[in-house]
């Protein structure tokens, strides 16, 4: 049986954390790209860091930061009268977190190889900033903002660890489709668990071949 | 009177402190060695790179003013820039590319300014499928597009191949004669400098040495470090040892040797100084039927190298005095073949009296 609750769950966390990435990776890359600054580097490299932190050290960091017992989490519910653990904005606040290097890598990398004379003959010819952003930079790096856009999307999709330490698994609310079919495998319904791994397999097929074939256009 | 003047100086980073000002109709070239800081003028003219202090005017207006605060934005200094490597819009068109900072009313002219750069039926062309000479033209017409108050060229031909630059320096001197606008030109080469420009200015460091006609810099160096970055050939160290105010002369003692040279102020008697004469200025002297010239300043000599480069050789000669010493001529090759002039041979000049230029005295400058 297909989990629609949570194939549908899971879709609408992905697509949430792909917008909002979208403009947070757009302004941190092009921060990055072209700014010199004291104190670049550690940025850079908090901003990789969910690359090869342990799913599960960041879940639990997350965990006890949102927790009742955080000044984070005491604040958030005093003023939301909900709690940030177990639920769905919690689950998207960590995957922003986690997917944002597979959103900023990329686009990072595209806004690099913009030479930054062409941004100061775009200056020279009367553009502003927001013009030569929408009329240089952004048609010269449309390949890498996409990828990824479709990167940190896919990335939220089959995230497990951080979900199952914050969200845990509550339908409609925290049960997404990576978690459901760790579920049904523990309830030894292999069918289920067989289709939607099949799913997020044929998904993952899709989306790389997807960001390969734009990178080769490019090139 | 559109003239652009500019005064700059930078402690941290960048160290600059200079100025000059050019004319409407006027190429002014910034010349001098890389890392002089010659491109970082042109940035902080388009406003695109702001120093401690200074100030910049252009057409009545102040682009630039340290002391008041003011900096204008470069989009509204309204410079024509022509990049190094002309940092075309690689997804553009042509047309594209020279549009793209057009007011709409000006854009009719598009088709004009084409024409006027050798570029019709290159309107759709991307930016790759051009040469290197023609990706120059564009970057040069989409410079021009905004009608600009000031053309910068950044290193306008190291791009292209020798012919190329041959074909567009004459395209640019053409084209030069019709705007009215100061032109600056950032160059490292002095023949593309002394070709096109009224005015050049000696970059060393960050600071201008000296600004002048061509003629002016490349003959009359105020200074052996000029003189040497100007590839001044002959430049010799020598001691004034008589000054003669009735004849306007002074006598110069060099390598054993005593010449004659014009009188010129501010320098004295027994005082060390460095000076200078153009390879075209020695005259060399004919074995048969010597002319009556022979008599001024002659110095001779063994040929050690002969150099033939476009129809002008360049006779490298060990002084007979001092072998350490080596003089430059340059003679017209028809002129050495006439004489059948060869390496290891003795022969004898004249270093004409008005060509040579006297300068005060700087260490390490005789080579």
């Amino acid at each position: 049986m297909m989990d629609w609750s949570a194939f549908f769950l899971s879709i609408k966390l992905a697509g949430i954390t792909m917008l909002i990435l979208l403009f947070v990776g757009l302004t941190i890359s092009r921060f990055l790209a072209w700014r010199q600054f004291r104190g670049k580097l550690i940025i850079e490299v908090i901003v990789a860091l969910p690359l090869v932190l342990p799913p599960t050290v960041l879940g639990f960091y997350l965990l006890s930061f949102f927790g009742k017992n955080s000044w984070f989490g005491s604040f958030y519910e005093q003023i939301t009268g909900s709690t940030l653990v177990f639920s769905f904005t919690g689950l998207l606040l960590a995957s922003l977190i986690y997917s944002l290097p597979f959103a900023v890598q990329p686009m990072l990398r595209a806004f690099e190889n913009i030479p930054s004379q062409l941004r100061e003959a775009a200056w020279c010819s009367g553009l502003n900033r927001w013009q030569t952003f929408i009329k240089i930079e952004l048609p010269l790096a449309w390949s890498g903002i996409l990828s990824g856009m479709v990167l940190a999307f896919a990335h939220t999709l089959g995230e497990f660890g951080v979900v199952l330490m914050i969200g845990g698994n509550i339908p409609d609310e925290t049960r997404t489709l990576s978690i459901a079919i760790f579920d049904r495998v523990q309830a030894f319904d292999e069918q289920s668990a067989q289709l939607m791994s099949l799913v997020l397999l044929l998904f993952a097929f899709i989306t790389i071949s997807f960001v390969f074939l734009l990178n080769k256009k490019i090139r | 009177m559109n003239k652009l003047s500019v005064q700059l100086k930078n402690k941290k980073g960048i160290p600059l402190d200079l100025n000059f000002a050019c004319e409407a109709g006027q190429v002014l070239a910034l010349v001098g060695p890389s890392g002089s800081g010659k491109t970082t003028v042109l940035r902080c003219i388009a406003g695109l790179f702001e120093t401690d202090e200074g100030q910049i005017n252009c057409d009545g207006q102040q682009w630039f003013e340290s002391k008041k605060n003011i900096f204008i934005p470069t989009q509204q200094r309204h410079v024509g820039m022509v990049f190094q490597n002309y940092a075309l819009f690689p997804h553009l068109t042509v047309k594209q590319n020279i549009e793209l900072g057009m007011e709409k009313q000006f854009s009719s002219s598009t088709q004009e300014l084409l024409s006027s750069m050798n570029l019709d039926g290159f309107e759709n062309r991307m930016p790759a499928t051009l040469s290197g000479g023609q990706q120059q033209r564009v970057a040069l017409a989409r410079a021009l597009a905004r009608q600009p108050k000031v053309l910068l060229l950044d290193e306008p031909f190291s791009a292209v191949d020798q012919v190329t630059k041959r074909k567009l320096r004459l395209e640019l001197l053409k084209l030069i004669r019709k705007l009215n606008i100061p032109i600056i030109l950032v160059t490292h080469d002095l023949d593309e400098a002394a070709m096109l420009a009224n005015k050049i200015c000696v970059l060393h460091n960050g600071t201008s040495l000296q600004t002048g006609s061509p003629i002016e810099v490349m003959r009359k160096p105020i200074s052996a470090t000029v003189a040497r970055l100007m590839d001044v050939r002959n430049l010799f160290e020598g001691r004034l040892i008589a000054q003669n105010l009735k004849s306007k002369s002074v006598i110069i003692s060099w390598a054993g040797i005593e010449f004659e040279a014009s009188y010129q102020t501010g320098f004295s008697v027994d005082q060390k100084l460095n000076w200078s004469i153009p390879a075209d200025k020695v005259l060399l002297h004919r074995r048969r039927n010597p002319s009556k010239g022979v008599r001024e300043n002659p110095v001779s000599g063994i040929i050690t190298e002969l150099v033939t480069v476009g129809g002008v050789t360049n006779v490298i000669i060990e002084l007979a005095n001092d072998s350490k010493i080596k003089l430059h001529m340059d003679l017209p090759s028809h002129v050495l073949e006439r004489n059948h002039l060869q390496v290891d041979e003795n022969i004898s000049m004249s270093l004409l009296k008005d060509a040579i230029h006297l300068m005060p005295h700087s260490h390490s400058s005789s080579r």
